[in-house]
């Protein structure tokens, strides 16, 4: 070794030395950071949950899609819509995967019409829903919806585990980690780990906490007090069919749920996960490849 | 460099030679792409250059796709958005790829920029490659700003709300200007769907305008021909390699391996880079509780709410950028690569890890603590450039530095060899 590739060695070290020593004088002066992570208002971290869809390989799993399909249309429709799915929708792979014929009938069904549309005298009429349709809620606008709901408005939910997350409030010696850790291992579930909590997080408001008129207690929703009334019963949950054999709770709905709606955010999950595995192992082939071309071609020069 | 321009081009076919003595456009590009001399001992953090012009190629060529579905007015672009995430055939693909790759972009810009700054790629005479870069950066900037408002979802609004806001400041030097310019940007008296359209327009525009300033800056570049690791020039033929096969192979490896990364989120955390609340449509009614902008933005906005004052927050804000320019005559020093600078070394990773601590304290909220921290590390981003620079340039006794690219590489590879005999058979 040269005296000169011996300083180059030490030019790197003393760029990480000095990072670190920066890192280290930074944790010794910076308490506040610790303080900050644990003085959020909610006072109940939200826990992150186990779901078929989580992580880099995750896919929906198709039985808990039709039971969270269920949970929708015996609690959610009453007050929500869910637009941006069409019946046809719950047919596709990737989802709960109904029978085309079991989706024909269920829009014809739908309690819900849709309306802004004419006849052929140009009376605007309201007919029943067909499997090209949107799921509707019962509020044909945002005006009435808010009229019927004493001011507060439901969203509608074709978008809301995507639309929703999980604050993060590690102090910055430790962010960074976090972020790594979520980074590997594909973590994109925050919404759906927020959305359950929400639904399972309505509990007897702490002595002291005064919750307002038509406002209900939960440990999950930002500030503690939402319009939104519990829509899980514990004692009388969403029964499921006996052959599923999953045992019908308040949680098992709001998981189901969950995930339901977890698909209506992201019809696409199953395919992009699976295209994206054969895409990387292309691009890691390729990459190894084009990496002993390079090595062959600059072994012809010193370099 | 005159050297450069040799070209050993022999069109073998009469079309070729027929061409040739019209319009060498083949001469042209054999001459820069095959036998411009290359440093041979450029290392992988060279290779950002060429995953760049992907990145904006592949930016170009997503975006023209999600311009045939997407709905430039404020009543349907979300909705449009949408139905190219369900809808369209591979529109969720087309997406990621557009959002995830704007992130890319910015990862490889801010990797090739400290590249420039860490091996003195800006000094003599690379300044007017060097100002070019920092032009390109700036509509780079621009650009991705007005590509995140096309959603049309919260985030996109309400960002658009703030930072066209700013230039309402103007309003403390000339009354009334600042007000005028906001309004001529809006296009009304507040952001809506006509603000859309216009960023519309130049979000479609601006990229092509990318790609007329990157032939300006592969022009420079090829010029005054590349820097390398220890700030040499290629000075004689034995100081270069062909930039094909040498570069050209290199650059296919860095390039796959950084789309292995961009992949890596495009398909498995697609949303991470964004906000939730960019799902929930545009609602001018509801402010959300935290506006942040985009992750590349945030050194930039801890700078602007760094300072007490709107007007100099503003100022700040745009001058961590413009001060760029004025790198190359701010450094004094007479060697280039912070290799054999063991003095400013230290200071180049406290300003890295500045620019690192403005972008983890520029998303957090403007309170107390954060606002204290990035006003020191405000300080120190002005300090680095104007004190630093100059100062650190004139004190410090560099090391010594090789007499050229081939002593350099002879010398280490005879010093490897020597450590290691039994390596080498």
């Amino acid at each position: 070794m040269g005296p000169m590739q011996r300083s180059m060695k030490r030019s790197w070290l003393n760029g990480w030395v000095v990072a670190i020593a920066v890192a280290g004088a930074m944790a010794a002066v910076l308490p506040f950071s610790a303080a900050n992570a644990a003085g959020d208002s909610a006072g109940h971290a939200i826990e992150r949950q186990e779901w078929s869809f989580g992580g880099f390989t995750g896919q929906y799993d198709q039985a808990q899609l039709q039971r969270g399909f269920q949970v929708y249309q015996q609690v959610c429709t009453a007050c929500h819509g869910l637009k941006r799915v069409r019946f046809r929708n719950l047919a596709e792979p990737g989802g709960p995967m109904f029978p085309e014929a079991a989706i024909k009938a269920l829009a014809a069904s739908w309690p819900y019409q849709i309306s802004g549309e004419l006849d052929d005298q140009g009376n605007p009429i309201d007919r029943l829903p067909g499997p090209a349709d949107q799921m509707v809620g019962p509020y044909k606008n945002d005006v009435q919806a808010r009229a019927a709901q004493g001011g507060a408005l439901p969203p509608d939910l074709s978008l809301i585990v995507k639309a929703r997350t999980i604050e993060t409030h590690a102090p910055w010696y430790s962010h960074w980690f976090h972020m790594l850790v979520d980074v590997v291992t594909g973590y994109q579930e925050a919404g759906a780990d927020y959305l359950y909590a929400l639904l399972t997080g309505y509990h007897d408001a702490p002595a002291g906490v005064t919750v307002g008129d038509g406002m209900y207690y939960n440990t999950a929703f930002h500030g503690n007090q939402l319009a939104m009334p519990p829509p899980l019963i514990k004692d009388a949950p969403v029964e499921y069919q006996p052959e599923a054999g999953v045992k019908a709770t308040l949680e098992q709905n709001a998981r189901d749920v969950t995930a339901f709606l977890a698909w209506a955010s992201d019809p696409t999950l199953d395919t992009r996960k699976r295209l994206g595995w054969q895409v990387m192992l292309y691009l890691l082939i390729t990459t190894v490849l084009l990496y002993l071309v390079k090595r062959k071609i600059w072994s012809r020069i010193e370099h | 460099m005159s050297g450069i321009s040799y070209s050993s081009y022999k069109p073998t076919t009469k079309v070729g030679k027929w061409m040739d003595e019209r319009l060498p456009v083949g001469r042209m590009f054999h001459a820069q792409f095959v036998d411009f001399p290359t440093p041979r001992n450029l290392n992988y953090w060279w290779t950002f250059g060429g995953i760049l012009s992907f990145c904006l190629m592949a930016q170009i060529v997503t975006g023209i796709v999600l311009a045939m579905h997407y709905q430039p007015s404020g009543e349907m672009a979300f909705d449009s958005v949408e139905r190219i995430r369900r809808d369209v055939n591979f529109g969720w693909l087309i997406r990621n790829l557009h959002a995830v790759g704007a992130s890319m972009f910015f990862i490889a810009a801010y990797v090739h920029i400290f590249r420039g700054l860490y091996y003195g790629s800006y000094k003599a005479p690379r300044e007017i490659l060097w100002i070019i870069g920092v032009i390109i950066f700036i509509v780079m900037m621009a650009t991705a700003f007005m590509g995140y408002s096309l959603p049309w979802g919260q985030m996109s609004f309400w960002g658009v709300t703030v930072i066209t806001n700013l230039f309402s400041s103007i309003d403390s030097i000339v009354p009334g200007l600042g007000t005028t310019v906001v309004e001529w940007l809006w296009g009304g008296y507040s952001v809506t769907g006509v603000t859309l359209n216009r960023f519309f327009s130049l979000h479609y525009l601006l990229p092509f305008v990318l790609a007329g300033l990157v032939v300006l800056h592969v022009w420079a570049l090829h010029v005054v021909g590349q820097n390398s690791p220890m700030g040499l020039d290629v000075k004689t033929p034995s100081d270069g390699v062909p930039f094909t096969p040498y570069a050209t192979s290199k650059d296919a490896v860095g390039m796959f391996a950084f789309l292995l990364f961009f992949c890596w989120f495009a398909f498995f955390l697609p949303d991470y880079l964004g906000h939730a609340d960019n799902y929930v449509e545009a609602n001018p009614l509801v402010t959300p509780p935290h506006i942040v902008p985009e992750w590349y933005f945030l050194p930039f906005y801890a700078i602007l709410r760094a300072i007490p004052s709107k007007l100099g927050g503003v100022i700040a804000m745009f001058g961590a950028i413009a001060i760029l320019v004025l790198v190359p005559w701010l450094d004094t020093s007479k060697v280039r690569s912070t290799k054999y600078r063991p003095l400013y070394r230290w200071f180049f990773w406290l300003f890295v890890f500045s620019c690192v601590a403005l972008g983890w304290l520029g998303s957090k909220p403007a309170e107390a603590e954060y606002v204290f921290w990035a006003r020191v590390f405000t300080f120190y981003y002005f300090a680095h450039f104007i004190v630093v620079m100059p100062l650190v340039g004139w004190f410090e006794k560099p090391l010594k530095v090789p007499g050229s690219i081939t002593e350099a590489v002879l010398a280490k590879n005879k010093g490897a060899a020597a450590a290691a005999p039994a390596a080498k058979s």
